[in-house]
């Protein structure tokens, strides 16, 4: 009996006492040098007792006397077996490479725009090679070639491009970059237009309400710009762009490693024109003037090892503009009415901060803290109307990743803060406000691995002038067959309305300025709330042996609560908040396809039903065409064995019906507009000539029927009558636009 | 005074074998697409104490992390099995892989033959 108790208590030791072989794993080379080969199997022959080898072939794997032979194996390379006789030796083996099997390539050709087949959020993922079908030259631009966003033309005083999604503007769309909000508030209005095409590594725009991780502001969508990383991008990039309206670019990157962790990355940025154009001889330049230097410094810490990735970014930018009439000199005219023009001066510092730590151990842990600081200055003046807005950001996000029982129950939460300093001269009248929020955040997520998978997420936000307020959203995603996505959506969003940013053009007319509302916190207006619904399906399929895929989108936007921004009166712009009903209704079908190797098609066509009950009565908003059709064709010639020179072609059409004008009866005769505009449609393209991995050339042209507004201002001869309005662009007015540039960089 | 011997070797026992809630193993799984890839994962988180599953379609090497306590590598691979998919060791049932979707027949070189084309 006593020796059964010995053995049992020996038991637990006996199992237990294993002992362990350590050795590292390595390729073999001529020299014979240890490198490390990493994520080789080693394991015990006949036994399940295995590991893979580290980040530099090293391992340790448990040892017992009755274990003999050991085996490595790896894709590529011949698997061995080791006879093992003395486990205190550590095992140095170096594995060949398996010689009679050639380099195995796999050459799936990963499209340039991809709507996810997986994803429970409607998410289209546009890369850097998509990024390059227009020669953009900066964020606003580089939606061109997508039907998702719509460009609309730009205006002849700011002679920046607005986006808009499922019909609705962007101050409805969070537009973050490496998702910190980063397009908003003072920088509504042209800060798409401060972030360099060649910044961007990719760009991911999600239809629908989102995921709550980033707030509560989204209404219509978010896009997410993601910034190049040191670690990734070439060491030296240079890209030259001109145009035949003498606009200049130059873009710089410098890459280089600091140590073997961090990483340093120096942007550079300069645009300028400095030519006044007036093609339709209104005596109004038809672009302004400008010139922009932007700088971006980054820092990134990686240390694989232990699951710490860090990003420290400051951002500098100086952005001077100046338009109006061809004779006006701002030296001498500012302000006064010998001549009408206007200048724009922005200036904005940056920096931010992202800490990000994956448990290396556990690789569905991770914890994630961004924080970003903004100052934005802009001092401008329209005519005789004076603009100036400082805005002061700070922003803070913690989230905590983790698994509830198993990975296909996935959990986000965390904290965020915010707060925003607004300073505001609207010609006479000064307007200051504060605005703080802390948020708490919960995200679910379940993932069959298969039909299903759905994202739940709710916020809990308190804002001083917001209120307490619940943001749920919620996304799901069904496959009943092959090659099929059905999704669905709904969501909240709440949001400021900051009324002069967001309608600088508005500044630009001789239109009084009203706001009606006294009882909010924000002008006097009360915060806007909205209801995004959404559904979609997406299906795969093959067609005469080539690949292609379909997608229907609706999507419903109803405001609870709206700023009303009424241009019906032409002589008055009305800010008012929403009695009745405001609601954006969008249908989009979109098919790609792949007619034969390297042609890819891409056809849109899209419906937007977009009222609001204005104190006037029910209307659609001005200047947001009901039909839209939107084509885009690229070819790429066939990559040579052993060569890199290939041609790309890329042509991209628009066609937008008519677009209804604010009313304009209340004026004289001579000073009224139709109820709407022609149809417009523009054509574009652009050819790339790839020399080699490290020079291409590209040359291109943008609206090359050459299409233009006559007169896109009203009361041009008179501007500073009663009836000066440069509010009612709805096509190009600067004819075509040819340009050529070079993109050279070394890795 | 041998009792309490007793209990303090059972106790050290037991802490020197102190189970990992996060073990992590690894083990060879046939298959060729990604559907194998989710039926594959999916037989594996369908054990109760497995907590994260990948599996990987070129190498086919597969590797889990799970609660020690409640599950072991010998159950993950009985139901990778049951699943119909062969591991290095053992060979699924002709039943189990009976009902595996004629696409991920992976036993037959056809089908391999057709992933590579489709790679292509």
């Amino acid at each position: 009996m006593k020796i059964l108790y010995y053995i049992i208590l020996l038991l637990p030791s006996i199992i237990y006492s294993q002992e362990k072989i350590s050795g590292m794993i390595m390729e073999a080379n001529e020299k014979n040098e240890p490198i490390g080969l990493a994520g080789a199997n080693v394991y015990w022959l006949d036994t399940e007792i295995g590991t893979v080898t580290d980040i530099d072939g090293g391992f340790n794997l448990s040892y017992d006397p009755k274990f003999k032979k050991l085996v490595i194996s790896y894709v590529g390379f011949k698997t061995d077996t080791l006879t093992v006789s003395n486990p205190n030796q550590p095992i140095r083996h170096w594995l060949r490479p398996t010689d009679n099997l050639d380099e195995v390539t796999v050459t799936t050709r990963k499209p340039s725009t991809a709507r996810s087949y997986l994803k429970a959020q409607n998410i289209i993922n546009v890369n850097s090679d998509e990024l390059l079908k227009a020669a953009c030259c900066n964020l606003s631009e580089s939606f061109e070639t997508n039907p998702s966003i719509d460009v609309n033309f730009a205006d002849a005083i700011s002679g920046t491009r607005q986006i808009k999604m499922l019909g609705l503007t962007s101050p409805y769309i969070l537009i973050a970059t490496e998702n910190i909000p980063s397009i908003r508030g003072a920088s509504q209005a042209y800060g798409l237009s401060f972030i360099p095409g060649t910044w961007v590594e990719s760009i991911q725009i999600t239809k629908g309400a989102g995921s709550v991780v980033n707030g509560y502001e989204s209404i219509a969508g978010q896009i997410n710009a993601e910034l190049l990383k040191p670690s990734k991008d070439a060491k030296l990039f240079v890209n030259l762009y001109g145009a035949t309206n003498e606009r200049l670019e130059l873009n710089t990157h410098l890459n280089t490693s600091v140590g073997s962790k961090w990483h340093s990355g120096l942007y550079l940025h300069g645009s300028t024109l400095n030519q006044k154009h007036d093609v339709n001889h209104d005596n109004f330049m038809d672009m302004p003037m400008y010139d922009q230097i932007n700088v971006l410094n980054r820092w990134q810490y990686t240390d694989t090892e232990n699951g710490f990735v860090s990003f420290l970014s400051l951002k500098f930018l100086n952005d001077t503009k100046q338009t109006g009439e061809l004779n006006f000199n701002p030296d001498t005219d500012k302000l006064t009415t010998n001549a009408w023009g206007s200048e724009i001066d922005t200036k904005r510092f940056e920096i931010s901060g992202k800490f990000g730590y994956v448990n290396p151990n556990i690789p569905w842990q991770s914890l994630g803290i961004q924080t970003a600081y903004s100052s934005h200055e802009q001092n401008s003046y329209f005519g005789l109307n004076i603009y100036d807005i400082t805005h002061h950001s700070l922003y803070a996000n913690a989230i905590y990743n983790s698994i509830i029982s198993d990975s296909r129950h996935k959990i986000k939460t965390g904290l965020s803060y915010t707060y925003d300093y607004y300073d505001e001269f609207v010609n006479t009248l000064d307007f200051k406000r504060n605005e703080n929020s802390v948020g708490a955040f919960f995200e679910y997520s379940y993932d069959n691995l298969e039909l299903l998978n759905l994202t739940a997420g709710v916020r809990v936000d308190h804002h001083n002038l917001l209120g307490n307020f619940i943001t749920p959203r919620l996304h799901v995603r069904y496959s009943p067959w092959r090659k099929s996505a059905f999704r669905a959506s709904f969501g909240r969003g709440k949001r400021s309305a900051n009324i002069f940013a967001e309608n600088q053009q508005l500044f630009a007319t001789s239109r009084a300025i009203n706001i009606i509302g006294s009882s909010g916190s924000i002008y006097g207006l009360h915060p806007e709330i909205a209801w995004n619904y959404g559904m979609s399906y997406l299906q795969g399929f093959n067609l005469f042996g080539r690949k292609g895929d379909i997608t229907f989108d609706f999507y419903k936007t109803d405001f609870v609560d709206q700023v009303v921004v009424d241009w019906e009166n032409p002589q008055e712009i009305n800010f008012y908040n929403l009695e009745g009903k405001s609601f954006a209704n969008s249908f989009q079908t979109e098919v790609n396809y792949n007619p034969f190797e390297y042609f890819d098609l891409r056809m849109a066509y899209k419906y937007y039903d977009v009222k609001t009950d204005y104190n006037s009565g029910r209307r659609a908003r001005p200047l947001t065409p009901k039909h839209r059709f939107f084509a885009n064709a690229s070819y790429k010639t066939e990559l040579r064995e052993g060569k890199q020179g290939r041609w790309k072609f890329d042509a991209t059409f628009n066609w937008l019906g008519e677009q209804r004008f604010a009313s304009t009866q209340a004026n004289p005769v001579s000073y009224q507009l139709p109820d709407y505009s022609p149809t417009v449609a523009t054509l574009n393209a652009q050819i790339t000539k790839v020399f080699s991995s490290k020079f291409e050339i590209y040359l291109g042209g943008e609206n090359m029927t050459n299409v233009k507004q006559n007169n896109p201002i009203l009361g041009a001869d008179d501007p500073f009558g009663a009836n000066f309005d440069s509010t009612f662009v709805f096509g190009p007015i600067f004819g075509s636009m040819y340009y050529a540039g070079l993109r050279f960089r070394i890795e | 005074m041998k009792q309490i011997i007793c209990i303090v070797l059972m106790l050290t026992g037991s802490t020197l074998v102190a189970q990992n809630k996060n073990a992590k193993g690894s083990m060879e799984v046939d298959g060729v697409c990604m559907m194998c890839k989710s039926r594959i994962e999916k037989a594996c988180l369908n054990t109760k104490g497995v907590k994260y599953a990948q599996w990987n379609v070129d190498t086919h090497q597969l590797s889990v992390i799970y609660d020690e306590r409640k599950t072991n590598l010998e159950a993950i691979e009985s139901r990778i099995l049951a699943a119909g998919h062969d591991t290095k060791n053992a060979k699924a049932t002709d039943e189990a892989y009976a009902k595996v979707h004629d696409c991920c027949k992976y036993r037959e070189q056809v089908v391999h033959d057709a992933h590579d084309m489709h790679k292509e």
